[in-house]
């Protein structure tokens, strides 16, 4: 009954994405804003059909209606209940409807949003819109149907991965996919433009604060992922350049060159060719990622089921890049920007430099991810790229880009005086300067982390400077407390101060990632009952395991007490987990973390010694300096973006904003 | 037109620096993908680093809890290749299971940095009475596991 219905509302969506479409270009060609309200008015049944659809998933898999393959798949009687609905993104015909849902949703958001808006433009992107959202409702009626059945019916089914049964699951994909859907908005905007030919920077001004959302979720979503892999995998690591994390990475690069391009554009009038090209690549690598992981082409840790899928999102991504770039050749004449460079070093120059670099560096990763299928094409040998390639690509490309984050706010548009870079680069550079020497001798085995480190200082100092400098004028003139100064500061231009903030958290991140890569220690030991091992500060005691049974799984954990130079710390117990529904083991590592570092226990073996009766614990020991900062990056970085986004009270502040 | 030339050596320079770093990068992180019986073909060393996978042979897991030395016999059913590791199993790690590990090959014996395991939402360790044609399709999900992988 649910897979009928649930097929039904799926098809009559496809149907309505089809209208819609059709609905809007005509709404365009006639100039009939009734035919556009109609569109309007499709967004929003698009919006109740896909939650209608995923609530029909959800409950055929709280009901555990194994007739669903999904279901049979995905959960099993011994599923609780919190996990049965998060399986509603487990696995791969269900993070389709969750996209699908993003997508109706921002398109309805959009359309409502500027109903009665932008005229000339609305049409097109309405047509953008629908054509995505009919594409990810023909996936899934097609080749990816969430309802499709399963003859004989299975007695039970095989239950949810034991990896993704995990709190933190809940927020990963939701928040990455908003971000990958996201981009449809300046996508979408971008197409209308060229198709109208309005190719003033209309669309840029516009879509500005859908830019800023969709890259804040995209980091945020690669973030809790980071998160999740630390936290719940288990071994030890955050990021392992995994083809799955290059798909979702590569937009957040590109994604990142469009946020600073884009200013050029409004400022000045340049880079039109660039911004249109940066964006219709960003949404192309949202789609390339899908591709990538879901056909199969290339493996990974996370290899998702393979199906059909793949060739879908190949042909789709054809037509999004074949389209594009045809508007955009056709549209190059009279596309020439106005304005050209004044002087080599200028805030012009800065942007143009973090732009080459950023999509350089995207470049890599592309070409490092897709590298063992050219091999295997052109030379017939199997290989793979592993993490040192894109480690040692990426760090002296970061080290670029944290130098321009420090200087590129502060170097005056087009043209920068000698004196004007002593003034504003000395102090920052001194601080630089200063952090390396300190830190060198500590990081003598790994100088480039060092550098990092005296770059990061570079960019925070450069930061507070030019916070202290509005500051101090406004208090100066206006009279204001210092922190009122700040606040009003912030508030006056707030994409300016806010884009400052994210940096910092950037920062931030940048700083947790080079140090717990560079300095971490780690240590795997077989213990007895009652011996230790000491890992850096700590001091870990093996008293002694326990097992338990729980709901679905049984449980053996190794007591340890823990010592931080004499001091007791408490009492940690990693554990390995053995489900019953699969007879698979899994261990599951605990973390004890400070701002210092963190210590993380992960229990790789667990037995009882035959000949005496005592127990026998192996276990891998990791202290990881500064992975918390890491997180508190992600927080500063919520910071910044919220104080970007906020609304301005006064209509009026789009000049004082394109300032920034 | 003096600008213009300027623009270019510029940009030269930066795509050049640009592809320095990716071949660089690439000399050093290319990892080949070998079966057993490749390797076997290849003699008893082989330069690089390699990652070989097949099956774990039944029997063949010997693991010391106290020098935490970890032997076992990587095969395709027509080479057999020893295989040595420092380390605990992995999670996943079995006989008559799948595995891909990778290391060294020098006189005979393959030096496993690390063994990896493949988080799938399908994984499921084949029954006790699996059939030969389900072995089969599991060696090939094995194969395909040439991506990377931790």
């Amino acid at each position: 009954m649910i897979a009928t219905v649930g097929s039904f509302v799926l098809f009559l969506g496809l149907v309505l994405s089809l209208y819609g479409a059709v609905i809007s270009v005509l709404a365009g060609r006639r100039d009939r804003p009734d035919l556009l309200a109609s569109a309007r008015r499709t967004a929003l049944v698009l919006v109740a059909l896909t939650l209608l659809a995923a609530g029909l998933l959800i409950a055929a898999l709280v009901n555990l209606d194994f007739s669903i393959r999904y279901v049979a798949n995905n959960t099993s009687r011994g599923t609780p209940l919190y996990y049965r609905i998060t399986g509603l993104w487990g696995a791969l015909e269900g993070s389709i409807i969750l996209w699908a849902l993003w997508l109706t949703g921002y398109t309805a958001l959009v359309a409502w949003r500027y109903r009665g808006a932008h005229r000339e433009l609305m049409p097109t992107v309405l047509a953008v819109f629908f054509t995505a959202c009919a594409f990810f409702f023909l996936v899934m009626t097609v080749p990816a149907n969430p309802f499709a059945r399963v003859w004989p019916v299975p007695a039970d089914g095989r239950g949810l991965n034991v990896l993704l049964e995990d709190t933190y699951m809940f927020s990963h994909p939701p928040v990455l996919y908003l971000g990958f859907v996201g981009f449809t908005v300046p996508y979408a905007f971008a197409i209308a433009s060229l198709v109208t030919g309005r190719l003033t920077p209309e669309w840029v001004i516009i879509t500005r604060r859908w830019t800023v959302v969709a890259w804040y979720f995209l980091s945020l979503g690669n973030i809790l992922g980071a998160w999740w892999s630390y936290h719940v995998l288990g071994w030890g690591g955050y990021w392992a350049w995994d083809p799955v994390e290059n798909a979702a990475i590569m937009p957040w690069i590109m994604g990142t060159a469009f946020l600073h391009s884009v200013m050029i554009q409004e400022r000045r009038g340049m880079l039109k060719v660039w911004n249109l090209a940066l964006i219709i690549l960003t949404f192309s690598l949202t789609l390339f990622g899908t591709f990538l992981t879901r056909s199969g082409v290339i493996s990974s840790v996370h290899a998702f089921s393979q199906s059909s899928i793949g060739a879908y999102f190949l042909a789709f991504l054809g037509l999004v890049l074949v389209v594009s770039l045809s508007l955009l050749v056709w549209r190059s004449d009279q596309l020439r920007g106005h304005g050209e460079l004044d002087a080599p070093v200028c805030r012009e120059s800065a942007f143009l430099l973090n732009n080459v670099v950023l999509v350089g560096m995207c470049f890599a990763v592309f070409l490092g991810t897709i590298f063992p299928l050219l091999a295997e094409l052109v030379r017939g040998v199997k290989v793979s790229v592993g993490a040192p390639f894109f480690n040692q690509v990426s760090i002296p490309l970061m080290a670029i880009l944290l130098f321009l984050m420090g200087a590129g706010p502060l170097v005056a548009w087009r043209r920068a005086t000698l004196d004007h870079l002593r003034r504003i680069l000395l102090r920052p550079l001194g601080l630089a300067a200063l952090v390396g020497v300190a830190l060198y001798p500590v990081g003598r085995d790994y100088p480039a982390a060092v550098l990092i480190f005296a770059l990061c200082a570079f960019v925070l100092a450069s930061v507070i400077e030019e916070f202290w400098k509005g500051a101090r004028a406004r208090q100066r003139i206006m009279g204001e407390p210092l922190a009122v100064a700040v606040g009003s500061l912030t508030r006056r231009n707030r994409r300016r101060y806010g884009g400052l903030v994210v940096h910092v958290g950037v920062v931030l991140l940048v700083v947790g990632v080079a140090a717990s890569s560079g300095f971490s220690r780690e240590r795997e030991v077989t213990l007895h009952q009652g011996e230790a091992v000491d890992v850096g500060r700590y001091h870990l005691l093996f008293q002694g395991l326990d097992a338990a049974r729980e709901s679905n799984h049984d449980r053996i954990w190794a007591n340890v007490a823990v010592t931080n130079q004499g001091k007791p710390v408490g009492e940690m117990q990693p554990a390995r987990k053995n489900y019953l529904a699969n007879n698979q083991p899994i261990s599951r590592a605990v973390m004890r973390s400070t701002l210092r570092d963190d210590l993380y226990v992960i229990l790789t073996q667990a037995d009882v010694d035959r000949t005496t009766g005592t127990h026998l614990a192996t276990l891998k020991v990791l202290v990881r300096p500064l992975v918390i900062w890491m997180w508190i990056g992600g927080l500063v970085l919520t910071l910044g973006t919220v104080i970007a986004v906020w609304p301005d009270r006064r209509p009026s502040g789009v000049d004082e904003e394109a300032a920034a | 037109m003096k600008g213009r030339i300027k623009y270019v050596v510029a940009g030269a320079v930066v795509l050049g620096a640009l592809g320095f770093l990716i071949l660089g990068g690439f000399r050093e992180a290319v990892v080949y993908f070998v079966t057993p019986s490749e390797l076997s073909a290849r003699g008893a060393s082989v330069p690089g680093a390699l990652r070989l996978g097949g099956m774990v042979q039944r029997g063949s897991v010997h693991w010391d809890p106290k020098t935490l030395a970890l032997s076992f016999a990587v095969t395709d059913g027509k080479a057999t290749i020893a295989v040595r590791h420092t380390g605990a199993p992995p999670d996943l790690f079995g006989e008559g299971r799948g595995a891909v590990v990778e290391g060294q090959y020098a006189d005979g014996v393959f030096q496993a940095k690390q063994i990896l395991a493949k988080h799938s939402e399908d994984y499921h360790p084949p029954a006790k009475d699996a059939t030969a044609a389900q072995k089969q399709d599991l060696y090939k999900t094995l194969e395909q596991q040439k991506g990377t992988a931790r």
